[in-house]
């Protein structure tokens, strides 16, 4: 059953891909959806009937050489059944909404096919990304994680006619390199001292690792610290955090649903996943997590302060997964594995519909993604209306507060259940500053959020009026993803608080997660003060009210303020200046050396030099030999046979002793 | 085995030669056709005959197989076999040879003496993969060349002389160093067997020369003597630059050789000489060699970034990519020359391919300016899969078989040195830069172009030449156990009898 849920996918994209000129356009693409939906369902076979335990199952072998011994195979414990669910759910309703959505794109010439490419695009992401999780080698995730990286390169550039989009798509690529270049490292790292890239066998050497230094570019490092940090530089590559963040919003470069699919739901939570995965090696090396926290939660606070100008629609929710990935590893920086993992999961159910919100917004509005170009859409789309409404309620984390000390059970949207169950971990973690940046982040989020609702659902309609006459709802083929994904947005945080954070996460996760002796977070996080608990409620709140104040009662606020803070409008708007500082610290320079290293060190030098020396010699050689009008491969032959005769001579001489 | 199977392989592409030369006359297109067919039979069976090869070849055995000992005049000996090290380099070269050949189909000028260029050029490969004998080896090694330079010389680009030319300087001198070393080597061990050399134990006393200390003595001498001539091979930064001219002036079947099969002939020259015989200089040296390696794979990668000629792109990639196999080799460890193994194998597929698909577009548009592209991929959707492929495979993307020389190597190059590992893996990050741009700024975009409008997808000749290295390239990208099987027991001998004459040499300082 796991190999037809890793390989359905695959064999979909390749029919896909290939068959659609044997089988047509729609035959190929309902191929494709459809081994996904079979994906989907035993997936959740799996995930249901999963009880804890941890098995492998081997497929093939892979690499061999000397000590290192890899195979492709399937590991299937708690974690993979959370991930399999995850993937194939969103991937099978993306590929539906597809339908919908990619009917008569306008980016496409009359005749052009372009559906089958993109429907083989997404599947061959979705077993990518399948590999990616079920890994049970540093290797095959590896593996996964490049080809969720080349997935998601084709797909940000495939609109390959625009120039923007092929930039993001190489900037995408590229930037994941600069992370994967601390993956492999790490992987090196663990190798050396392990002797194997294997999880089992790497996990029963950790407090070795935890106990041995080495040497690492010419410094004495701890093992485990080292290999941990690395990987983490993996993790922040993919998962876009902060210094590694800025491929994620240009992404929004390729069509909606790859947005959902990739740089919401799956593709950018493999990094969060990877440091819960290595949770045995995490708990060993405290400086590392420490570090999770701190990137995670500036990551949460950052993303979530350019979110608020932002006034591209896509953006928007683009930083806003970039925030809450960091709450994600803000909590396993904690050790709190679990909830970042549930948050994980909730998160791809609220901002997988807010994106195909988004995109059914977009289809209605004629492909306009500017927010300042909305308003009013409430009663022309209704259902994408209620679906972004119920996201929005999600993921600013509407709740009852302390119903879980009430009712013994947190009662309120799926986000909220997660997000709250990671702020109070944090503290109950002991990161008071991971706290107060998580907090400030929600207060952000909530109003970034509503802001988005308010501009495009509320209010007079505003720019192209003509698009506005025609916004109609979409297909149902794009509503029922909605709908679907509105469904688990509300009861995902409810109906599994207890498998993943309350009490059956020991049983729940199994040996997947591991806690250290020394962390008691799990239970901790319910012992937080009341006003620990009421924080993030408060935060919500106000960003609801400020949202209110600036967008539907005070339409003019806005404006004023950003006329009196320009300087800090700016800022933010330019996302920090992060684009224009890395072009010219590191784009330029790179352009700059690799002219000068050709044209002066090749050319000028290595050349000149050579040429000049041997220019020298040769001629004279040549004419001392007397051949001087010959052609030089007559002087090279020549030149080879006297060697020969040389050799030759001496041996039958004697020369040898 | 009862027949002399190495050389059939290496001699039957000369026979064809022969046959070519004497009895094909005329210079009408069925003389062109003729010699066309003639020259791929011959590669063709070539191919066919040296799978005996493989299917004889038993990796477990790690010395050397299907041996052929002839005595000549006057002492000298013809001396031929395989071990794991060197059979695969047959392989790929008699594998690659009809792909070559196919890929000429649109030669006009002077087909016949085309022809029988490269025919003499894979005997010669050939020979030098199986040569157990010094002086061989060296003329198979330094013969090699000439059909090389007239390849490039006669049917090459406009600049084609002075590119030939820089190339014949560059490998000369390192030749003529070598065959002093050989004189050296035959001199102390009183052999020119290959086989008897490696076991023989070379002097790595210091000694004084002209009052200059030499560590490492004798050894250390020799193999900067070999290190120069395979250097330049490799190409090793900074003695590299020969190798972009020459193949911007090389026709597309000469690009292919030199890039898949003639820079293997360095590497293997270091696994085969210097490494084995003069391990102390090697481990001496090897420092020397991680410098230039990591250099070369950050330098070139960077100059890669900012050509404007497709073909000096790929080129600078490659340079690149010996710089992993160099690192790898002198890693010394079973990673470490695995990987080396495994990228030059991989690289042979896949630079090939990429210089055959700049072939492809050369073939239609007569440029290889980048700037001339763009927005190929609406009108060529085939060759934008292939080039993609391939594109990924020399970015080394996990699943394609260039990853997995440049894991190896790093791996291995990390267990020696992490400042190794740690630029080497930068390299990873710039080959992605180059190596996407340079697709979008070819394949992707708008084709605005007005010369562009007309232009037509792969042909089936076309798309089955790179049908084969596409196999390859992502079945060794999953399954390099087929390849690394063949090696591993050959690689790991190497390194245990290099760690025992170090620990030796080592024992006796220390006395």
């Amino acid at each position: 059953m796991e190999q037809i849920i890793l390989f359905a996918p695959i064999v979909g994209a390749i029919l896909c891909g290939f068959g659609h000129r044997f089988m047509g356009e729609k035959a190929a693409i309902v191929t494709a959806t459809a081994l996904l939906f079979l994906s989907a369902v035993l997936s959740w076979v799996v995930f249901l009937t999963h009880h804890g335990d941890s098995h492998t199952v081997e497929i093939m072998r892979w690499i061999d050489s000397g000590s290192m011994s890899v195979d492709w195979a399937i590991r299937l414990d708690t974690l993979t059944a959370v991930m399999l669910v995850v993937i194939t759910t969103v991937s099978a309703l993306v590929h539906l909404y597809s339908f919908g959505y990619m009917d008569h794109d306008p980016q496409w010439k009359e005749g052009e096919s372009y559906k089958p490419r993109f429907f083989a695009y997404l599947s061959f992401f979705t077993f990518a990304m399948l590999m990616l999780v079920t890994a049970d080698n540093l290797l095959q995730m590896f593996f996964g994680w490049e080809g969720v990286g080349v997935a998601s390169y084709l797909l940000i550039g495939f609109y390959y006619r625009k120039g923007s989009a092929n930039s993001a798509a190489i900037k995408a690529f590229v930037v994941n390199r600069v992370g994967d270049f601390g993956f492999v490292l790490g992987i090196f790292t663990i190798f050396a001292f392990t002797d194997s890239i294997q999880f089992d066998v790497i996990f029963d050497q950790v407090d070795e690792m935890a106990a041995s230094n080495f040497e690492f570019l010419g410094m004495s490092v701890n093992v485990a610290e080292t290999a941990a940090i690395l990987l983490f530089i993996g993790a922040m590559g993919k998962s876009a955090q902060l210094f590694l963040h800025t491929w994620l919003p240009d992404a929004m470069e390729g069509p909606t649903p790859v947005s959902a699919l990739i740089h919401a739901a799956t593709m950018v939570t493999a990094g969060v996943f990877l440091v819960c995965r290595m949770s045995p090696l995490m708990e060993f090396a405290p400086t590392a997590l420490t570090i999770v926290t701190i990137v995670g939660a500036t990551t949460a606070f950052f993303a979530a302060t350019v979110g608020l100008v932002q006034n591209d629609i896509k953006r928007v929710i683009a930083y806003s997964t970039c925030s809450q990935l960091g709450y994600m590893f803000a909590a396993a920086g904690v050790g709190f594995y679990e909830a970042a993992m549930f948050h994980l999961f909730t998160h791809a159910a609220f901002k997988a519909m807010l994106f195909l919100g988004a995109g059914s917004v977009i289809h209605a509005m004629d492909h306009e993604q500017d927010m300042r170009n909305y308003g009013g859409l409430r009663k022309k789309i209704p259902v994408t209306f209620w679906a972004m409404m119920i996201g929005t309620l999600a993921i600013t984390g509407v709740g009852i507060p302390f119903s879980y000390d009430m009712f013994g059970l947190p009662i309120g949207f799926a986000g909220f259940v997660s997000k709250d169950a990671i702020i109070e971990g944090v503290f109950a973690g002991h990161s008071g500053y991971g706290f107060w940046m998580l907090v400030i982040a929600a207060l952000f989020t909530s109003f970034y959020s509503w802001r988005l609702i308010f501009m495009t659902f509320y209010g007079e309609p505003r720019g192209d009026m003509h698009a506005h006459e025609h916004a109609h709802e979409s297909p149902r083929v794009m509503t029922i993803p909605l709908i679907v994904l509105a469904v688990g947005a509300i009861l995902a945080g409810m109906v599994f608080y207890g498998d993943f954070v309350g009490h059956h996460a020991k049983e729940f996760f199994g040996p997947a997660i591991l806690h250290g002796p020394d962390n008691h977070v799990l239970h901790d996080y319910h012992e937080v003060p009341d006003w620990v608990k009421l924080a993030p409620f408060v935060a919500m709140a106000l960003g609801l009210l400020t949202a209110l104040l600036f967008y539907v009662w005070r339409p003019e606020i806005p404006g004023k303020l950003a006329a009196q803070n320009p300087g800090l409008y700016q800022f933010l708007l330019n996302k920090w200046y992060f684009d224009e500082l890395y072009n010219l610290i590191f784009v330029r320079p790179a352009m700059w050396i690799g002219t000068f290293l050709w044209k002066k060190g090749d050319g000028a030098t290595i050349d000149g030099g050579i040429n000049g020396l041997t220019m020298g010699i040769i001629p004279f050689f040549t004419r001392l030999v007397g051949r001087a009008q010959s052609g030089y491969i007559f002087h090279y032959a020549f030149a080879m046979f006297i060697g020969l005769a040389i050799l030759i001579t001496y041996m039958m001489l004697g020369g040898a002793n | 085995m009862d027949y002399p199977i190495l050389s059939i392989v290496t001699f039957l592409p000369l026979i064809g030669a022969f046959v070519l030369l004497v009895f094909l006359r005329g210079e009408d297109e069925a003389a062109r056709q003729n010699a066309k067919l003639l020259a791929l039979a011959t590669t063709g069976a070539t191919f066919l005959i040296s799978l005996a090869i493989l299917n004889e070849f038993d990796a477990a055995d790690t010395g050397f197989q299907m041996v052929e000992e002839h005595g000549w005049l006057g002492g000298l000996t013809y001396k031929m076999g395989v071990d794991g090290i060197s059979v695969l380099f047959v392989m790929l070269t008699t594998f690659l040879m009809p792909i070559v050949i196919g890929a000429s189909w649109h030669v006009e000028h002077r087909v016949k003496e085309y022809m029988i260029a490269f025919l003499v050029l894979e005997t010669l490969m050939i020979g030098v993969f199986c040569a157990l004998d010094l002086i061989l080896f060296y003329f198979f090694f330094e013969a090699g060349l000439i059909p090389m330079f007239l390849i490039v010389g006669i049917w090459g680009g406009k600049d084609r002389i002075y590119a030939s030319f820089k190339f014949f300087l560059y490998t000369l001198l390192g030749s003529l160093l070598m065959l002093v070393a050989m004189i050296a080597m035959y001199r102390e061990a009183g052999t020119t067997d290959i086989e008897a050399l490696l076991i023989h134990k070379f002097s790595s006393e210091t000694v004084a020369i002209f009052g200059w200390q030499i560590v490492g003595g004798m050894q250390t001498l020799m193999w900067l003597a070999f290190f120069a001539s395979f250097a330049v091979k490799m190409p090793m930064w900074p003695v590299h630059t020969w190798l972009p001219d020459a193949h911007v002036q090389a026709p597309t079947a000469g690009s292919v050789v030199l890039a898949a099969i003639l820079l293997k002939m360095g590497g293997y020259g270091f696994l085969r000489f210097s490494l084995p015989m003069f391990p102390v200089a090697s481990d001496l040296m090897a420092n020397f060699v991680f410098t230039l390696s990591v250099i070369a794979i950050i330098y070139t990668s960077l100059v890669a970034l900012m050509q404007e000629d497709m073909k000096k792109l790929i080129a600078y990639s490659s340079v690149a990519h010996m710089g992993f196999v160099t690192m790898g080799i002198f890693a010394a460890n079973q990673q470490g020359v695995d990987g080396a193994i495994f990228q030059m194998l991989s690289h042979g597929f896949i630079s090939g391919a990429l210089f055959l698909s700049v072939g492809v577009i050369y073939d239609r548009m007569h440029t290889r300016d980048i700037e001339a592209y763009g927005g190929l991929v609406i009108r060529m959707p085939a060759f934008a899969l292939i080039f993609m492929l391939f594109t990924m495979g020399n970015v080394g993307l996990p699943g394609t078989s260039g990853f997995v020389g440049e894991f190896l190597t790093m791996a291995g190059a990390f267990q020696a040195n992490t400042w190794v590992a740690f630029f080497a893996a930068t390299g990873v990050i710039l080959s992605a830069a180059y190596a996407l741009w340079l697709y979008r700024r070819v394949v992707f975009g708008d084709l605005i172009k007005e010369s562009l409008r007309q232009i037509s997808d792969m042909d089936r000749r076309e798309k089955l030449l790179f049908a084969p290295l596409i196999v390859f390239t992502i079945v060794l990208g999953l399954y390099p156990a087929l390849v690394l099987d063949q090696i591993g027991p050959s690689v790991s001998a190497l390194l245990e009898g290099y760690n025992t004459a170090l620990a030796e040499s080592q024992l006796a300082q220390n006395q």
